[in-house]
């Protein structure tokens, strides 16, 4: 299964560095990325993808083929 | 107002030590010792409706996480050199800018080298209660003793109102769901922390037509409990904070509606009246500053008060300008003032004397404006209107007019934002008749920025 990646919308929160079960979140100089190598969309500890779950942020993770894991309007509530 | 000494704790004398020197709980201490928030917990595990997670929570005591965080050791050493700086340092706070018990690795690794390298300070955190209950052990073992946990509801389906989702069990979680996760886990972990001794504020925000029937209840609740004070905030929103409540165009409540509630708020649990609603990365001073009344004990470097200074200066009358939409409440940056509102204060009398109009504002930016945007006429233009006012409330103010005004002799005023314009008047006016008895430059007292 293809690694998720994070995209410029991202706020730097670390919400989701100290919950990945692969260590897979790497930091440098408040840049949040997914090594690819390390993520396996969190499969096998849990059902659905942690960093995902948590990011406060619509469209910071978006999966392989750029769709947000967290579509416009499913988290803030507000009108997209 | 009532005092610590009279409140129901006097008997407990143990209570009495924890509170007496800390601003958060005690309103006398409040204008003696300095806090300072150290930003250490980046990380949040839910979301409120009043909050953005971009830009600082102005409802909150954090930061929003583009404010920077500090790593452990850089916290205790920025502890370090406010120490040296703010001789009437007393509590550091842990408040964000996430929950600092989403944080709790980072938060403690800070306590344990403060606690050894100033155990005079206190440590206090604040939480939204989420991961409470299995924290409250480490947080006894690490010398927290106060806690101040943000509850704005007792009832589920008021908290689908007020919260979109929590992160729970590996799960994002929503509605009714989530709130009931999260208010057992706050009640089980308030228990938890009275039953350890640990000192318990509780934060409610209120927020008009959601949760104003609730605050009594928690009022009550909380003070049967056990606990040592209740703080009933307004809610601030403003669409430009892009939370949910501004953007959907719930505002918060007027003086008079925070009043109504807190007056229905009868239980034992000591109302706070005097929570600035600081930010998380904060360091200074609780309301007004009376740093002339302290001096450093050179030997131990701890904090001594001195005795107030027995003449009370004559009330002299006091020239303010006010930067309010409404007049309500001090809410506007200085630069974005259309107008002034003017006021003489003469003791504790207020008298107001109109507005003036600023025919171009100085700043024309919008809320991040850099400074370059801004135009030198108009802020000369600005500070003519103002001469003869001896200081500015405004709620925020840029770097440049801020040494434009003290040059001209007028104090800027930037530490009420938020607060009813009657009562940042009131303080305002005091600190400055009291400076201007002792003769010390009012910047010096501002605390660090
Ligand atoms: S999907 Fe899971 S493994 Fe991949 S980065 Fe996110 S948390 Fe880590
Ligand atoms: S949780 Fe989302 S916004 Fe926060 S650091 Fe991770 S990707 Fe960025």
């Amino acid at each position: 299964m293809l690694a998720l990646v994070i995209t410029v919308e991202c706020i730097a929160c670390w919400a989701c560095e100290p919950i990945c079960p692969n260590g897979a979140i790497r930091v440098k100089n408040e840049i949040f990325r997914i090594d690819k190598n390390s993520c396996t969309r969190c499969e096998g500890h849990a059902e659905l993808p942690q960093c995902v779950e948590i990011c406060p942020v619509e469209g910071a993770i978006i999966d392989a083929e750029g769709r947000a894991m967290n579509p416009p309007g499913t988290l803030t509530g507000l009108p997209a | 107002m009532r005092d610590v000494q009279e409140s129901g704790c006097g008997s407990n004398p143990s209570v009495h030590a924890l509170v007496a020197d800390h601003p958060c709980y005690s309103e006398g201490a409040s204008h003696r010792y300095a806090r300072m928030h150290l930003a250490v917990a980046p990380a949040c595990n839910m979301q409120c409706r009043y909050c953005n997670r971009k830009f600082d929570c102005s409802n909150e005591s954090r930061p929003g996480v583009v404010s920077g965080v500090l790593l452990p050791d850089q916290a205790v050493e920025r502890t370090r050199e406010a120490m040296r700086r703010l001789e009437n340092l007393r509590v550091i706070g842990f408040a964000g800018p996430g929950d600092p018990l989403a944080n709790p690795e980072r938060v403690f690794a800070t306590c344990r080298p403060l606690r050894q390298q100033f155990p005079e300070l206190h440590l206090c955190l604040s939480t939204n209660g989420l991961h409470l209950p299995e924290a409250v052990e480490a947080i006894v073992a690490h010398g927290i003793h106060h806690v101040t946990i943000t509850l704005n509801t007792l009832d589920p389906v008021v908290g689908e109102a007020i919260y979109s989702w929590i992160f729970w069990q590996k799960k994002r979680r929503r509605g009714v769901e989530a709130a009931r996760i999260l208010l057992d886990q706050q009640l089980i972990g308030l228990s938890a922390l009275l039953a350890r001794g640990v000192l318990v504020k509780i934060n409610t925000v209120l927020i008009p037509g959601i949760n104003d029937s609730q605050v009594p209840e928690i009022n009550r609740l909380v003070s049967e409990a056990g606990v040592f004070s209740h703080n009933v905030m307004p809610l601030i929103s403003a669409p430009e904070h892009g939370t949910y409540y501004g953007v959907m165009g719930i505002s918060g409540p007027t003086e008079a509606q925070l009043q109504q509630v807190r007056d229905r708020c009868s239980g034992a649990a000591r109302l706070m009246t005097h929570c600035r609603q600081c930010r998380a990365d904060a360091a200074g001073m609780l309301g007004e500053d009376r740093q002339a009344e302290l001096k450093i004990n050179a030997s131990g470097g701890r904090v001594i008060a001195i005795q107030p200074a027995r003449r009370e200066p004559a009330p002299e009358p006091v020239l303010l300008a006010v930067a309010s939409s409404t007049g309500e409440l001090v809410d506007i940056h200085f630069g974005h003032a259309g107008s002034f509102r003017i006021y003489r204060v003469i003791g504790e009398t207020i008298e107001a004397l109109g507005e003036r109009e600023v025919v171009d504002p100085y700043c024309h930016g919008d809320d991040r404006c850099v400074e370059e945007s801004h135009s030198a006429a108009s802020l000369n233009r600005l500070l003519n209107r103002l001469h003869d006012c001896h200081g500015v409330i405004c709620s925020r103010i840029g770097y440049t007019p801020w040494q434009a005004l003290l040059a001209r002799g007028i104090e800027p005023v930037n530490s009420h934002a938020h607060w009813p314009v009657r009562e940042a008047l009131r303080q305002t006016a005091r600190k400055l008749r009291q400076q201007r008895a002792q003769n010390i430059p009012m910047a010096a007292v501002a605390g660090m920025k």
